[in-house]
């Protein structure tokens, strides 16, 4: 049932993909220079921190001058909430987006008319590139509304030509019967969602297998190498990363190519650099260090060296798909999900690195840090799958120690494994929810 | 000569074993007899019923997880020493018994064992060799009717 697309013709609009290097490189210089000028001229905290450090636009001769440039964070869209750090008049508006905003006020993000037509441009790239076509039914699972997620990957979708399914998140079981039903072809949403969707048809008798369904689109959360495999192998799809942050456009940032080799930024648009985050040093290729992106052709927000929190490292190392963009060392942890326990830096991913080691466990997992007598205590509750399940005790608690030993091998701290039954962690229907922090610090 | 156990995970809360047993009860599915092992988060229910594929599908519908095992149903003298002459059987044979229970009711003077054996066709093999009665399916259905179960 499955179709294999490796002789499509790339679409028209992933030219940009393959610009000679010497092209690309000149693109950008003059797409930032323009930037920075705008940003200079139009809005007031990127003009202040410039003269400050006594940078004027025209003093960018080369791309690499762009390390003189200060940089902007998460608290400056915070600070100048809500409309701030707009270069363009609200009569140029037609789109806001913001942040679920856990804490406090949401972040803003704004589009022009052009803006939305280089994001559908840039989505239009990730479909592409992953060797989706006009002709394909796309059923987008992410959330529609102020996410960037699911109007983002909707318009992508659109302006390659392929039917989109704008189904949102949600309602599992009438994901599967439209999947089926419509013969869907390829689904966008967040891979946790995708794990759920996976475990509803099993529990429904339908084999994902079976079906037309042969690309997932994954992102908006970190995910890791292993989860891929074990999403391929339970679904018979394809599963690629697709990169982006609302702060600079949302999804379409970087996305993989049909070699699954780490997602390629489309450069054109927005400019990689990597940091040492405590530093702030620019870092040499290849390195690994916090994302920093600046937006080359956003009008109504432009982002100078934004700083993503997410941990990655920059290749130029030639794929086999031969884009000349450069691609990103899988980001499977942000700095922002960093805990600190007894003083180790500690990841949500590398605990699910480590349960993944244990064969048959699902990702489906919480980790609950509290502090008993000024201790630092980590708890983990996995859920209990068919595949690991044992009628004798003996066994189940081996494999509750096993647990243990391979997450204590891989962050260093012992946690408490508490065994839970199936579907007593709650799902999500977005970005999954993996950590409960009751410490009161 | 093997009878079909299910077992289903639990966790060691108020409430939780009522769940799967009023599914089965809802179902009319009879529950010939059943074991409890428990640890301090999480207890594993151990039963067996006449329909066991019906209550499997019942219960992974409604989310439990739910394992099929083979276990063994042996007929012990009701005695001095009527275990003992089995365990020794199994002992020469070197099987190891993971957990039992029992039924409740007597048939013809003897009482009727479940075992969980680590090698089950090794178990079986030797206990028959050792002239041992180890009851098939039909058999202990036959008998659990017959006393009016």
């Amino acid at each position: 049932m499955k179709k294999n697309n490796a002789s499509i013709p790339v679409h028209t609009a992933s030219a940009m993909d393959f610009l000679p290097l010497s092209k690309l490189q000149e693109l950008q210089l003059s797409r930032l220079k323009w930037t920075v000028q705008r940003a200079y001229d139009k809005v007031a905290l990127f003009r202040d921190r410039m003269d400050k450090l006594g940078f004027v636009p025209n003093d960018l001769k080369s791309i690499d001058d762009i390390k003189n440039l200060p940089f902007t964070t998460k608290t400056d869209l915070r600070d100048n909430y809500p409309f701030g750090l707009f270069a363009s008049p609200l009569e140029e508006i037609v789109r806001f987006h913001a942040s679920s905003g856990t804490t406090g006020k949401p972040i803003v993000v704004a589009y022009t008319k052009e803006d939305i037509q280089d994001w559908a441009t840039a989505i239009l790239r990730s479909f592409a590139a992953c060797g989706l076509h006009a002709g394909d039914i796309v059923q987008n699972a992410y959330g529609y509304g102020l996410f960037t997620g699911g109007l983002g990957a909707h318009y992508g979708a659109e302006a390659l030509g392929a039917a989109v399914i704008p189904i949102s998140g949600g309602n599992t079981e009438r994901q599967i019967m439209i999947m089926k039903d419509f013969g869907v072809t390829a689904i966008s949403c967040t891979p946790s969602y995708f794990v759920h969707i996976i475990d509803t048809a099993k529990d429904l008798g339908v084999d994902l297998r079976q079906l037309p369904l042969r690309a997932g689109v994954f992102g908006a959360e970190p995910w890791t190498e292993d989860m891929r495999h074990r999403i391929e192998s339970e679904s018979g799809i394809k599963a690629y990363d697709i990169y982006g942050l609302s702060e600079i456009m949302g999804p379409g940032i970087a996305m993989e190519c049909v070699y699954q080799a780490g997602p390629h930024i489309f450069e054109d648009m927005f400019y990689p650099e990597v940091i040492n985050p405590e530093s702030g040093e620019v870092l040499p290729e290849g390195s690994e260090g916090e994302l920093v992106l600046t937006t080359l052709c956003k009008r109504a927000m432009p982002m100078i060296r934004y700083r993503t929190r997410d941990i990655t490292a920059l290749t130029s190392q030639q794929c086999r798909c031969g884009r000349t963009l450069r691609r990103l060392k899988r980001i499977n942890r942000r700095s922002d999900d960093m805990m600190i326990i007894r003083g180790v830096n500690v990841y949500p991913s590398q605990i699910e690195e480590a349960l993944l080691k244990v064969e048959g466990t699902l990702p489906h997992y919480l980790i609950i840090i509290d502090r008993v007598k000024g201790l630092d205590v980590m708890e983990v509750q996995v859920e209990v799958t068919p595949e690991v399940f044992s009628d004798t005790i003996g066994a189940m608690e081996q494999l509750q120690a096993k647990i243990s030993h391979f997450i204590a091998a891989t962050v260093g701290i012992r946690p408490e494994v508490k065994l839970v039954a199936p579907k007593t962690i709650k799902r999500s229907e977005g970005k999954a929810k993996r950590v409960i922090d009751k410490r009161k610090l | 000569m093997k009878i079909k156990q299910l077992s289903i995970f639990l966790e060691n809360k108020p409430g939780a074993l009522i769940a799967p047993c009023s599914l089965l009860a809802k179902a009319g599915i009879n529950i010939q007899t059943f074991s409890l092992a428990d640890t301090r988060e999480f207890g594993i229910l151990r039963f067996v019923v006449k329909e066991w594929e019906k209550a499997q599908e019942l219960l992974l519908q409604h989310g439990f997880t739910v394992r099929v095992t083979e276990i063994c149903a042996i007929e012990v003298e009701d005695r001095p020493g009527g275990l003992v002459s089995i365990l020794k059987v199994l002992e020469k044979a070197k099987v190891n018994v993971e957990y039992t229970y029992a039924f409740t009711a007597k048939y013809g003077g003897k009482g009727l064992i479940l075992f969980r054996f680590d090698d089950v066709d090794r178990a079986i093999e030797a206990l028959s060799k050792a002239g041992i009665n180890v009851i098939s399916t039909s058999e202990l259905f036959k008998r659990l009717t017959e006393n009016g179960n």
